[in-house]
């Protein structure tokens, strides 16, 4: 059942147009999380959703009502800050029952709802304390049962891990999803920048770029099968890397020829005036493997190696290309500088961009 | 690194220096004007607050009484007292019979007056005068001497400007101006920051921008035309009116120190209470009043005292009665009336910082923190 969808959703300021074109319907029950780089718009389109900007084109639809210009209040949404936003001046359990406080609830039924929400995030010892005797990670809960105690259609999170420190950024992150486990039915929309978050909380990832939505999917489906250069370059640390190559052979399989002279046949189809046409292949550092052999793909010098014992990252220059190349070996290798070396991956882990940046996959 | 080592505390020194000589130089003035309001008049026109607790040499004239109380003993006529009446205290240095020569003798000679009559006086003010013969007259000799006083602590000072120079009065009606004049700008000024700082309507920069523009208008170009508009409409010189005045002239700073602190609270706060679906007023009333205490709490008090001490637009727009003279006008009369008697102006400007300095120490903490609120994020 569609809880929340997206139709054609523009927004310029002015002249300035920030969000163009997007599309997206959201299930019940959902946790999608909206990524991307800085500037590309993610934040300002949960923050249309959430009606604290105005929404310049297209419908915003929540379980089926039009809300573009409902106020933020009545469109059953819940939204927890990046910087927690808590009210400074009031406790902890005046701020998880201010909004029901506002809606005139019965006290009663406000006592429930913030003791139910003190006791799923644990924050029964520090109802009556105020926020500046509260840790980091503690105020952020405090927001998220703020959120929690408004029960609302669609949780909103912008960033909220962002003003973390790192080891609770971990612990938080495992609790947000604990809490996304025990709320099955709630619709939850989640933005970051950080795609750690993003992979391991997401049931489907937005991945957005420079006001467009790039893709959605699954967060192994973005990893294993990204529609276009962006994406794959964006899911995956280090990125991707994308060699050069020309189209030699075309069908159920596509041959192509590296800039570097080696070869590899890509099991993905395509057609015969492809042949001879410039393409990229993109092959993830991690399946880059160091070969003896005839058979490789490209052929590099090393320019830094990185030793973090778990593996070996190396940063090689290959001879005809200007972006360094990247591999990523498990376990240890005692490998010098400036050794060349040639790398080959599987053909199954090989992908296919075409000039304009799509995947062969999604033609 | 010894010469940096060194060179911190010699600034810190420096540093600290000044502000105890700065503070010495605020509160000197205040404290001198606090003892000699308690002095005993007498003593404070001769001498500086800085002697009240050492002695002070005066020169008294008093006159002995009338011939007729004289006593007869052994032969001669005595008449007998103590310069100082019945008060105690105080030594006698030196002592005349006229005026052309008070200080012409020490105490313990024997002063020959006119007829064989002598005169002496100890030091502690016991005199006698002695004759041969019985004396005539209606009047008592008269004795300068020259003593000095143990110091005398006085509150009469208080009594009489509060009780019978119409202090208290003053002080009422002042506080009937100043608190209204207080309160009205606040109350105002804080819902239209709000507005300005949070709420989005047209022209609303134009309206900024205006307030900002009347903070340097001179509040004196409109005195009188203000004051013939109250006359046309019935107002005239009344507290409504100065009240309005106050009000008027207090706003756009009320308003810009306001704005800009409400403006810098944090955004996600208030869209935070937003998506919790507060109105407007709900957000003005529960969050952002609350937070802004310390700027209230600044303009509080720079209003405050505005108001107490002004006297221009009290002069203009209240009448000289007893019903509506201010303490800041009342002072003014005082000075001509009254221009040589210190305690009694001592003793009113106290009474007349008194409350500013109650107000500025109750507030005071909010003034600091409220000032610099904003100025680090």
């Amino acid at each position: 059942m569609t809880s929340l969808s997206l139709k054609d959703v523009a927004k310029s300021y002015g002249t300035i147009e920030v969000l163009r074109d997007i599309n997206l319907e959201i299930d019940k029950g959902e946790l999608i999380v909206f990524v991307g780089p800085s500037g590309c718009g993610k934040s300002t389109l949960l923050r249309m959703i959430a009606g604290l900007e105005t929404i310049t084109g297209g419908t915003l639809q929540i379980d089926g009502d039009r809300m573009n210009d409902v106020p933020p209040a009545q469109r059953g949404i819940a939204m927890v800050f990046q910087t927690y936003a808590l009210y400074p001046h009031m406790t902890v359990r005046d701020n998880m029952a201010f909004g029901m406080k506002i809606a005139k609830k019965p006290q009663v039924e406000i006592d429930e709802a913030v003791s139910n929400a003190a006791r799923i995030l644990q924050l029964e010892p520090y109802l009556d304390r105020l926020p500046k005797a509260l840790s980091g990670g503690q105020r952020q809960r405090v927001a998220i049962g703020r959120a929690i105690v408004r029960d609302p259609k669609v949780f909103l999170f912008d960033e909220p891990l962002s003003n973390l420190d790192a080891a609770l950024r971990v612990a938080t992150r495992i609790e947000i999803a604990q809490l996304k486990e025990s709320m099955p039915d709630s619709t939850m929309i989640y933005v970051t920048h950080d795609q750690v978050e993003a992979m391991t909380l997401a049931s489907r990832i937005v991945v957005l770029n420079a006001g467009n939505i790039e893709q959605v999917g699954a967060p192994l489906d973005l990893y294993q099968r990204p529609a276009n250069t962006f994406v794959a370059q964006f899911i995956g640390s280090p990125a991707m890397n994308m060699i050069d190559a020309t189209v030699s052979a075309s069908g159920e399989k596509t041959v192509v020829l590296t800039s570097d002279g080696g070869t590899a046949a890509v099991p993905v189809a395509s057609r015969a005036e492809d042949e001879g046409k410039a393409v990229k292949l993109g092959v993830r550092p991690e399946d880059l493997v160091v070969t003896e052999g005839d058979d490789y793909l490209v052929s590099a010098k090393v320019e830094i190696v990185e030793a973090l014992g778990e593996n070996t990252v190396l940063y090689l220059e290959p001879r005809k290309e200007a972006d360094a190349l990247i591999a990523k070996l498990p376990g240890i290798h005692k490998i010098a500088k400036g050794t060349e070396l040639r790398l080959n991956a599987t053909s199954e882990k090989l992908h296919l961009f075409d000039e304009s940046g799509r995947s062969f996959h999604y033609r | 690194m010894g010469g940096m080592a060194g060179q911190r505390p010699l600034l810190m020194w420096v540093v600290n220096l000044s502000v105890v000589i700065l503070v010495l130089l605020w509160t000197i003035p205040t404290f001198g004007l606090f003892v000699s309001s308690f002095r005993d008049a007498d003593q404070l026109s001769v001498s500086g607050w800085w002697t009240a607790l050492t002695a002070t040499e005066r020169n008294q004239i008093v006159r002995a009484p009338a011939p007729e109380e004289q006593a007869e003993i052994d032969g001669q006529f005595v008449i007998a007292g103590n310069v100082f009446g019945n008060e105690t205290g105080g030594t006698v240095l030196m002592f005349g019979h006229n005026s052309r020569a008070p200080q012409a003798y020490s105490v313990g000679e024997t002063a020959e007056l006119k007829n064989g009559i002598t005169l002496t006086i100890e030091a502690d003010g016991s005199y006698r005068i002695v004759a041969p013969e019985q004396m005539t007259g209606k009047r008592g000799q008269r004795i300068f001497f020259t003593a000095t006083e143990p110091p005398r602590f006085t509150t009469a000072n208080y009594q009489e400007v509060l009780f019978s120079e119409g202090i208290a009065k003053s002080f009422i009606n002042t506080l009937t101006v100043t608190i209204p004049a207080t309160v009205i700008p606040i109350l105002i000024a804080a819902y239209a920051a709000y507005a300005l700082a949070w709420m989005t309507f047209p022209g609303r920069a134009i309206l900024l921008a205006t307030v900002v523009g009347l903070l340097v208008v001179p509040l004196q170009m409109s005195l009188i035309p203000l004051l013939r508009l109250y006359t046309d409409i019935g107002i005239g010189k009344s507290y409504i009116g100065i009240w309005l005045a106050h009000t008027g002239f207090g706003l756009p700073l009320a308003i810009y120190l306001l704005r800009n602190y409400i403006r810098g609270l944090p955004k996600e706060i208030i869209e935070s209470a937003k998506v919790d679906g507060a109105s407007d007023f709900d957000i003005f009333r529960k969050i952002v009043l609350p937070l802004s205490f310390p700027a209230l709490a600044s303009f509080a008090i720079f209003q405050f005292l505005w108001v107490w001490n002004d006297l221009l637009v009290a002069t203009v727009f209240l009448g000289n009665n007893e019903d509506q003279l201010v303490m800041t006008g009342r002072l003014r009369e005082l000075l001509g009336s009254r221009g040589g008697n210190w305690e009694v102006l001592t003793a009113g400007a106290f009474v007349s910082i008194f409350v500013p300095l109650i107000v500025f120490f109750a507030l005071q903490r909010y003034l600091v923190r409220g000032l610099l609120a904003g100025s680090v994020k």
